[in-house]
């Protein structure tokens, strides 16, 4: 499906949903509380059926968080990108890794480094970083660490 | 003049004249027992250089060339960096078994070496249960290698061990099966016999197809019995990081490694006994001229050639095939090596009735 | 976080494999429940070789950052590097001399094949064979020759510029690949008698880590690993980048779902990549090979999003830009990292040997997971 399409269906299945312009793929701006029903409906839709999602991360953008989700659909080879604003101090989304079932290693990344924590989970804990990290989350931006970070 | 009847005879008489029985007896043994411990540290170098030689050039690299010429005197600095290397006892380990097992593992490869005949009467001891004894005694390795395992107090080693006794324990039914064939057609357990009974031809074309069969069962058998790729399980290196002899370390790992080593002479010399004549030469069953010009060539020799081309041969196993997994191990022997070895036992039994042998 | 060593209620025991073992191709950390020898579990632990190299890049520019990559994935470094410039040309909307193009590509696929290579010699080293090892390293050797003659480097070659390629090919680029496909070919067969057709690899291999294509697709898993349970995921094919729409290969599909259907889809991507190269070898146009860029590179306002093909599957690097010399925000897509939250749901209910034929077929190099 092009684009505009994917734009005209989108908004039928979620009104709210804002576009942002440019860019390769559509991206979609929903709201954190919306952002499970309609990754259902991505999913299980006869003519979207985006079951491939191939990167999930999120962006620290100093006043608010985003996370953006990469879906792509393996019969019809259309892409979208969704995005989605979080609070920085509470930043609560809900987990999708019951329909994609790569979601959970993704998330728990996200989790450990940005420190999104993600409703419903089965299994939210640190991946990457060591056991019985103490400290903030490194990739957000106003992580501190004197010792390993060298600022040029 | 020089065989070696005639030396021991000379040592025996010179002996007895200057000194009373009970202590030439006792100074006999204790030179046989010298004598045998030479042979399995001699073997063991040399094994130890044959098997990365022979590995290197089916890898086509070079192996060791930098001790010796040729990298010959390698295994002289292998068993000196062994004997420097601090010996450790893991936390929690039974000591008296873990200092117990490597031991054992020696001695039953010692024990093994008794009954063979390494040339024209040059026996240790030929007792009239020779093959029966082999059988009986190599059995013992797998009691040295559950102390192993157990003793370490790892759980990796203890998964190596109960794979390895599995393994043993099946393997030796084949085993014993395939020699039966050669005992059924000589008549005999005696190894002097079995050899004199190949006087006119080796019992693998006397006994053409059905004795073809039980030495190849007989190879595949006591490949997995001593533990050799592919039947290596119990020290696979790229699961369980060397089995049940883990965390064994310095001599204790030296013996555990010259012990394997020669196991994989002994069985091979038990095959080159029983299915290619030991030390007697090729012979073709009543061509003198021939035969009279094979026994030019000394026995030892002939000995010699066949169990190291039976080593090579289960070295070149090792560096060609993959490792395989223990239910597959397994079924290999029970569900068709076992029932094809007594299928064999039978045909072997009917031929030497109606006599459809050479 | 760790689960205690010891024993659970029900007799299960609980190993470690790793993260020094030598079969897990890196530093990987697995926690295996196990009954008997029957797996019930397997957690991977991971961030030993962690050197957060997406911090990294935010203070490094957009010529510095892509070196930097090629220790993700070490075995397939021009192609990351490879992507890290392409995404970099979309934001910059440059074009890329065609001398260029086909340069890179033939990088690419010589990479690839030197990326098989190591992966098989190492899977049957895992399952037992040492043999193979050997073989397969003369092939890669002559490949890193050449690699080293006109990039410099055997492992790590920083070759890829945004713009095209750092030098132009040496002149006995040529003369060495050709003599290089004609010795591959000699010794293809090799393989198929050594470990294909082999009774026991089939068997270690055979029906061994099922996976279906609703769950590849539901992991995340691409390249080999997908396509050995028949999903089409080519990047390629399906979303082609530089001058792969021209040049005619198969997509190598394997509907089996296991072990083996996985391994025979590396050995014939080699042969498909021979055949790139082929295609390539004797028509490298003449011209620039390097298009003119400013020195310092900025980016205008927005995202970038590249997928290519690695070895081990679809690499996808994610640039948000801010219109400065810096990246705001960059992300890879590692393909290791889904290939491996596989791991788990395959392994379970089968013996401990069969997992590391599993590990060995998903084709994991730990660097490119915990980059």
């Amino acid at each position: 499906m092009l684009n505009e399409e994917l734009k005209a269906h989108i908004t039928g299945l979620l009104p709210t949903a804002t576009f942002e312009e440019g860019g390769q793929w559509l991206t979609i701006h929903v709201a954190p509380a919306e952002w499970l029903s309609l990754a259902e409906h991505l999913r299980n839709d006869a003519s979207l059926q985006f079951n491939y999602l191939f990167c999930l991360t999120c962006i620290d953008w100093k006043t608010h968080l985003t996370m953006v989700y990469h879906l792509s659909s393996t019969p019809y080879r259309h892409n979208i990108v969704i995005k989605s604003k979080l609070d920085r101090n509470n930043p609560d989304i809900e987990t999708v890794s019951h329909i994609w079932r790569t979601a959970e290693f993704h998330e728990r990344e996200v989790y450990e480094m940005f420190g999104v924590n993600f409703l419903h989970h089965p299994d939210l804990r640190l991946l990457i970083l060591p056991d019985g990290w103490e400290g903030k989350n490194p990739l957000r931006k106003d992580f501190e660490d004197p010792i390993n970070m060298i600022k040029l | 003049m020089w065989s070696f009847s005639n030396i021991a005879n000379n040592i025996h008489v010179w002996l007895n004249n200057n000194f009373n029985p009970t202590i030439t007896l006792i100074i006999e043994m204790v030179m046989a027992g010298v004598a045998v411990i030479g042979l399995f540290a001699g073997l063991g170098l040399v094994l130890v250089i044959m098997e990365r030689k022979v590995s290197a050039w089916m890898q086509i690299r070079l192996g060791p060339n930098r001790v010796g010429p040729k990298g010959m005197l390698q295994s002289l600095a292998d068993t000196l960096k062994l004997l420097v290397k601090e010996g450790l006892t893991p936390n929690g380990a039974d000591k008296f078994l873990f200092n117990l097992a490597p031991f054992i593992a020696m001695i039953v490869a010692m024990l093994l070496m008794a009954p063979i005949a390494f040339a024209s009467g040059f026996q240790l001891w030929d007792l009239n249960i020779g093959v029966l004894y082999v059988s009986a005694v190599s059995s013992l390795m797998v009691i040295s290698i559950l102390m192993a395992g157990w003793s370490s107090n790892n759980k990796y080693s203890l998964m190596g061990a109960m794979r390895s006794g599995a393994q043993i324990v099946s393997y030796e039914l084949s085993a014993g099966l395939s020699v039966l064939a050669v005992v059924v057609m000589t008549g005999s357990l005696q190894v002097s016999e079995i050899i004199a009974s190949q006087q006119n031809g080796w019992w693998i074309f006397k006994g053409h197809i059905p004795m073809l069969v039980a030495f190849v069962t007989f190879i595949i058998a006591v490949t997995a019995e001593t533990n050799r790729a592919p039947f290596d399980l119990a020290e696979a290196e790229s699961e369980l990081t060397a089995g049940f002899h883990t965390e064994y370390s310095g001599m204790k790992f030296a013996l555990f490694f010259l012990a394997e080593y020669v196991n994989v002479f002994i069985v091979c010399a038990i095959g080159a006994t029983l299915f290619l004549g030991g030390w007697m030469p090729f012979h073709i069953g009543n061509w003198t001229g021939f035969n009279h010009v094979m026994d030019y060539i000394p026995s030892s020799i002939w000995f010699f050639g066949k169990t190291f081309f039976l080593i090579f041969v289960i070295m070149w196993f090792r560096w060609t095939f993959p490792r395989l997994r223990i239910d597959q191990l397994l079924n290999l022997e029970w569900k068709y090596l076992l029932p094809i070895s007594m299928i064999n036992l039978l045909v072997v039994t009917a031929m030497a009735i109606l006599g459809w042998h050479f | 976080m760790f689960e205690e060593v010891g024993t659970t209620v029900e007799g299960d025991v609980i190993i470690n494999v790793g993260p020094q073992h030598p079969a897990t191709h890196g530093v990987l950390h697995l926690v295996i429940t196990l009954n008997g020898e029957t797996i019930k579990k397997v957690e991977p632990h991971l961030g030993f070789i962690h050197r957060s190299i997406e911090k990294m890049c935010e203070s490094l520019s957009y010529r510095q950052f892509i070196y930097v990559t090629s220790r993700m994935d070490y075995l397939s470094s021009h192609i990351n590097n490879h992507a890290c410039a392409l995404c970099v040309e979309q934001g910059l909307q440059v074009e890329i001399p065609p001398r260029a193009q086909v340069i890179r590509v033939l990088m690419d696929e010589l990479t690839r094949i030197a990326s098989h290579e190591l992966w098989w010699g190492a899977m049957a080293m895992d399952l037992g064979a040492f043999t193979p090892f050997f073989h397969a390293f003369r092939e890669r050797e002559s490949i890193n020759d050449i690699m080293e003659e006109t990039c410099g480097a055997r492992l790590t070659m920083n070759y890829m510029v945004p713009g095209g390629v750092m030098q132009d090919l040496h002149p006995n680029f040529q003369k060495r690949t050709k003599e290089f496909i004609q010795l591959y070919k000699r010794k293809i067969h090799e393989y198929d008698e050594l470990v294909t057709g082999n009774i026991i690899f089939q068997n270690r291999m055979k029906n061994v880590g099922y996976l279906s294509a609703e769950d590849a697709i539901s992991y995340g898993c691409s390249g080999p690993a997908a396509r050995g349970s028949g999903v089409s995921c080519d990047i390629r094919k399906i979303y082609p980048y530089e001058i792969y729409d021209k040049l005619e290969f198969d997509e190598v599909l394997e509907t089996g779902g296991d072990s083996f259907a996985r391994y025979m889809i590396r050995i014939r991507e080699m042969q498909q990549s021979i055949r790139i190269i082929e295609q390539l070898i004797d028509n490298i146009p003449d011209g620039e090979f390097q298009a003119k860029t400013k020195a310092v590179l900025k980016l205008p306002k927005g995202e970038f999003y590249q997928r290519v093909e690695t070895a081990r599957g679809e690499l996808g690097v994610y640039i948000v830009s801010e219109g400065g010399t810096t990246p705001y925000r960059i992300k890879f897509r590692s393909p290791g990292f889904s290939n491996l939250s596989v791991l788990d749901h395959i392994a379970r209910g089968s013996k401990l040997g069969d997992l590391v034929a599993m590990m060995g077929t998903l084709d994991l190099v730990i660097p490119d997971i915990d980059r």
